[in-house]
């Protein structure tokens, strides 16, 4: 398959402080998603199903959770002699980039990323959730003969740094790019997954180094716009991209809907994941549930309502749970009763506490928290 | 040249399972699919690790496609290893010519290279087809501080069920005195679990007298065990306590399926210092919506429910739709129960589709004579259809015609 010819590179630290608490101790990447997923798992496998073998992580801060959830990259079938996943952290103390500068952080790697003989890139962010057939993207960009092919999506701009707008003919064909436009309609946003020859992009990132340039989007794509072939390819599917809280709570609970499950956990494109080895689902006589996803190795004596319950989450007789986010091994205490709460890895709730919050904002409550 | 190894395992899964019937037509017995998400012989590879024994060889016979196919390389349990590992060991041609199996004995002997060349001090020799969780390296233990030629674990049963077993006779510091094989009327109650720890240097003679003698029938338990016996060799029983099922026969398989859900069966499968390992499928969360109702029951990653079940264990990747209902029953992977399907009391194969409307099984409370009664099994990939209904103790291999009662 072409695609072997591709290098993939994950910026796992991407748009880290849109989400700031769930951030705090670890990557956007290593984020849980979809109850036994993290961020990372739906980029990672786009590209190892359209047959990438060699993938580079670049890791900012934070990165521990994401080190250890990735490991040697087995479950991706990335565990391998030749190529595989690679893990780039700084070099050392004070090296890492701040506030999310690619430039940087490209210029960083760039050893890794010029040592790869790979002839192609396709750089992604994890903040997007989305299972992409980068297949289709590739044999797009070649039969255009783009120079750069960015990956789209068409809606509201999602609030975050140095979102590109585009305006495009009707091939594709990018005519102009605005960073952040002050608009309301729905317009063309990149969802920062960019495909381009390897040596073009060591270029643009060679000369924007070299022109105390401004930021990756500005200086390496808005600048080169006119003097590039740059092309827009839509997203088809499910494509969403996270850019507070709240619409971190929103776009888990859009995955109870079963057409978007069926596209994001497409059975031709499976969403790998690191392996706990936990028992599967035990219901108790006295559970109800209703509308929600549930991951292994969770015990459920009470009541779930509309709500992604992790790996190893227990939910004791009498509890109520609706409307909730409840990542791993969370505890729910007998007679409990949550509404609208995003709980991190390892919280408790002890018996007979009643927690709410609003759809509209959610209530998170932190790593290892008793309540 | 391997390096030297105290102990390792060698595994018996080589066995057809006859009894299970349809669900055995196309994978050996340690392959069938048990508790969700487990395959019978995941328990025995886990206990092996678990146990610190990371050498492990399995002997495979009968359709081993499946098997082998599970195992692979041994990575989900962390046996791919550089020294050691798991090894799948099937007959082979030798000089002399071609031999299957003979017995569980000649299996292990006509192996005996394999094990020369980690020059083990002890060989466990475990069953690939029961269900429990046992610490081997205790077991070692205790064999070596009875300075055994063969430690054999064993379980106190009820009474009432322990003419089903190979029971054993035991002094008070544990010397096995005497055996019995299956008798009508038993005066013991402490059954072999199938479980046993050799000094291998013994075992090596043994197997080697065993095989030159022409009457034999090769077998452990029938013929190197009462060897070892007569000849007066140091043989001890190690007490286990705990639960442990021999999952030989249907009414066993789901008996130990639904034991997972009584609390009282002892099989905690939660126990994270005790994981039970096995490969598993890249499903994501099961889904339950909001027609569902789930009461005291086990279901695994990547299951759509939208109907009613209780006292089930569902496998991955099942689907049961709006209406139909689950009711005591097992269902393997990738099946689908169609609207309004009653699935009770049965056992479904993987990739199997219950037609709507259909009934596959029968409560006893239905059936007038219990002897008339008993599970229903439907076979691997099996069709059936609309309104169709499987009456208990069936067991089909082949698609069932709209309206058929089978």
């Amino acid at each position: 398959m072409r695609a072997k010819n591709v290098l993939g590179l994950i910026y796992s630290n991407s748009h880290d402080e849109c989400i700031s608490e769930l951030t705090a101790r670890r990557t956007m990447g290593s984020v849980p998603f979809s109850g036994r997923y993290r961020l990372i798992d739906f980029t990672l496998s786009s590209l190892v199903n359209c047959g990438i073998t060699k993938v580079g992580v670049i890791a900012n801060s934070n990165f521990r959770s994401l080190m250890d959830h990735l490991g040697s990259g087995r479950p991706w079938d990335l565990s391998r002699k030749r190529d595989g996943l690679f893990i780039l952290p700084p070099f050392k103390a004070g090296d890492a980039d701040k506030g999310g500068d690619r430039v940087a952080a490209l210029s960083r790697v760039m050893d890794f990323i010029s040592s790869s003989s790979e002839e192609y890139i396709l750089i992604c962010d994890t903040n997007t959730v989305y299972n992409m057939d980068f297949t289709e993207l590739f044999e797009y960009h070649t039969e255009i003969n783009a120079d750069i092919t960015i990956v789209t999506n068409v809606g509201k701009i999602p609030r975050l740094k140095n979102m590109m707008v585009f305006d495009c003919e009707s091939d594709g064909k990018v005519k102009s790019v605005a960073i952040n436009p002050k608009t309301e309609q729905d317009v063309k946003y990149s969802v920062n997954t960019i495909l381009m020859r390897k040596s073009l992009l060591e270029r643009l990132v060679g000369d924007a180094i070299s022109y105390s340039y401004e930021s990756f989007e500005k200086s390496v794509i808005q600048k080169n716009i006119s003097k590039l072939n740059v092309y827009c390819c839509n997203a088809r599917g499910f494509c969403k991209m996270i850019d507070s809280k709240e619409s971190y709570f929103d776009i888990n609970m859009e995955l109870l809907n079963p057409d978007i499950r069926a596209d994001l956990f497409n059975k031709e494109r499976p969403v790998f994941t690191k392996i706990r080895n936990d028992m599967p689902v035990q219901y108790g006589l006295l559970s109800s549930v209703s509308n929600s996803l549930i991951s292994d190795g969770c015990i459920i004596d009470g009541t779930v309502e509309n709500s992604v319950l992790a790996r190893g989450v227990r939910i004791s007789k009498g509890a109520v749970v609706k409307d909730c986010i409840l990542m791993q091994d969370t505890f729910v205490g007998d007679d409990a009763e949550l509404q609208c709460i995003i709980t991190d890895k390892s919280a408790i709730i002890t018996p007979h506490k009643t927690l709410s919050g609003a759809k509209t904002y959610p209530i998170y409550i932190g790593k290892g928290i008793i309540i | 040249m391997p390096k030297k190894t105290e102990c390792i395992a060698m595994l018996l899964a080589g066995g057809q399972g006859s009894r299970l019937g349809v669900l055995t037509n196309n994978i050996a017995k340690p392959a069938v699919p048990y508790g969700g998400k487990y395959r019978i012989i995941d328990f025995t590879l886990s206990n092996c690790v678990n146990s610190g024994i990371y050498t492990v060889g399995i002997l495979t016979q009968y359709q081993p496609l499946e098997l082998n196919n599970y195992i692979g390389n041994g990575q989900p349990w962390d046996l791919d290893r550089s020294q050691g590992g798991v090894h799948i060991l099937s007959p082979y041609q030798q000089i002399k010519g071609t031999e299957w199996y003979k017995g569980t004995a000649n299996a292990i002997y006509q192996n005996i290279n394999f094990i020369e060349r980690y020059s083990p001090k002890y060989v466990a020799v475990l069953s690939g087809d029961h269900i429990y969780k046992m610490n081997y390296a205790k077991m070692l233990q205790y064999h070596k501080e009875k300075d055994a030629a063969c430690t054999i674990a064993m379980l106190e049963v009820p009474w009432e069920e322990a003419s089903r077993f190979g029971l054993m006779f035991t002094d008070d510091d544990g010397t096995i005195t005497d055996f019995e094989e299956k008798p009508k009327n038993p005066r013991s109650n402490k059954a072999s679990m199938g479980v046993y720890m050799f000094t291998w240097e013994k075992l090596r003679q043994y197997l080697i007298d065993d095989e030159a003698d022409e009457n034999s029938s090769n077998d452990f338990g029938k013929d190197v065990i009462p060897a070892m016996h007569n000849a007066g060799e140091r043989m001890y029983a190690y007490p286990f306590s705990g639960y442990w099922k021999d999952v030989g026969t249907i009414d066993s398989l789901w008996e130990a399926n639904l034991d997972l859900l009584n609390p009282k069966a002892n099989i905690d499968l939660s126990d994270s210092s005790w994981k039970i390992y096995g490969r598993s499928p890249a499903s994501p969360p099961q889904y339950v919506s909001k027609d569902a109702a789930l009461q005291n029951s086990i279901v695994a990653q990547g299951c759509e429910i939208e109907g009613s079940i209780e006292y089930s264990v569902l496998f991955s990747d099942v689907v049961v739709e709006k209406g139909a209902v689950v009711d005591y029953s097992i269902v393997m992977p990738g099946s689908t129960v169609k609207k309004g399907a009653v699935v009770q009391y049965a056992i479904v194969a993987e990739n199997t589709v219950i037609g709507e409307n259909s009934v596959v099984g029968e409560s006893p409370q239905s059936i007038g004579n219990l002897d008339d009664w008993g599970v229903a099994v439907v076979g691997n990939g099996v069709k059936v259809g609309k309104k169709a209904k499987v009456k208990a103790k069936s067991m089909i291999s082949a698609d069932v015609k709209e309206g058929d009662i089978v």
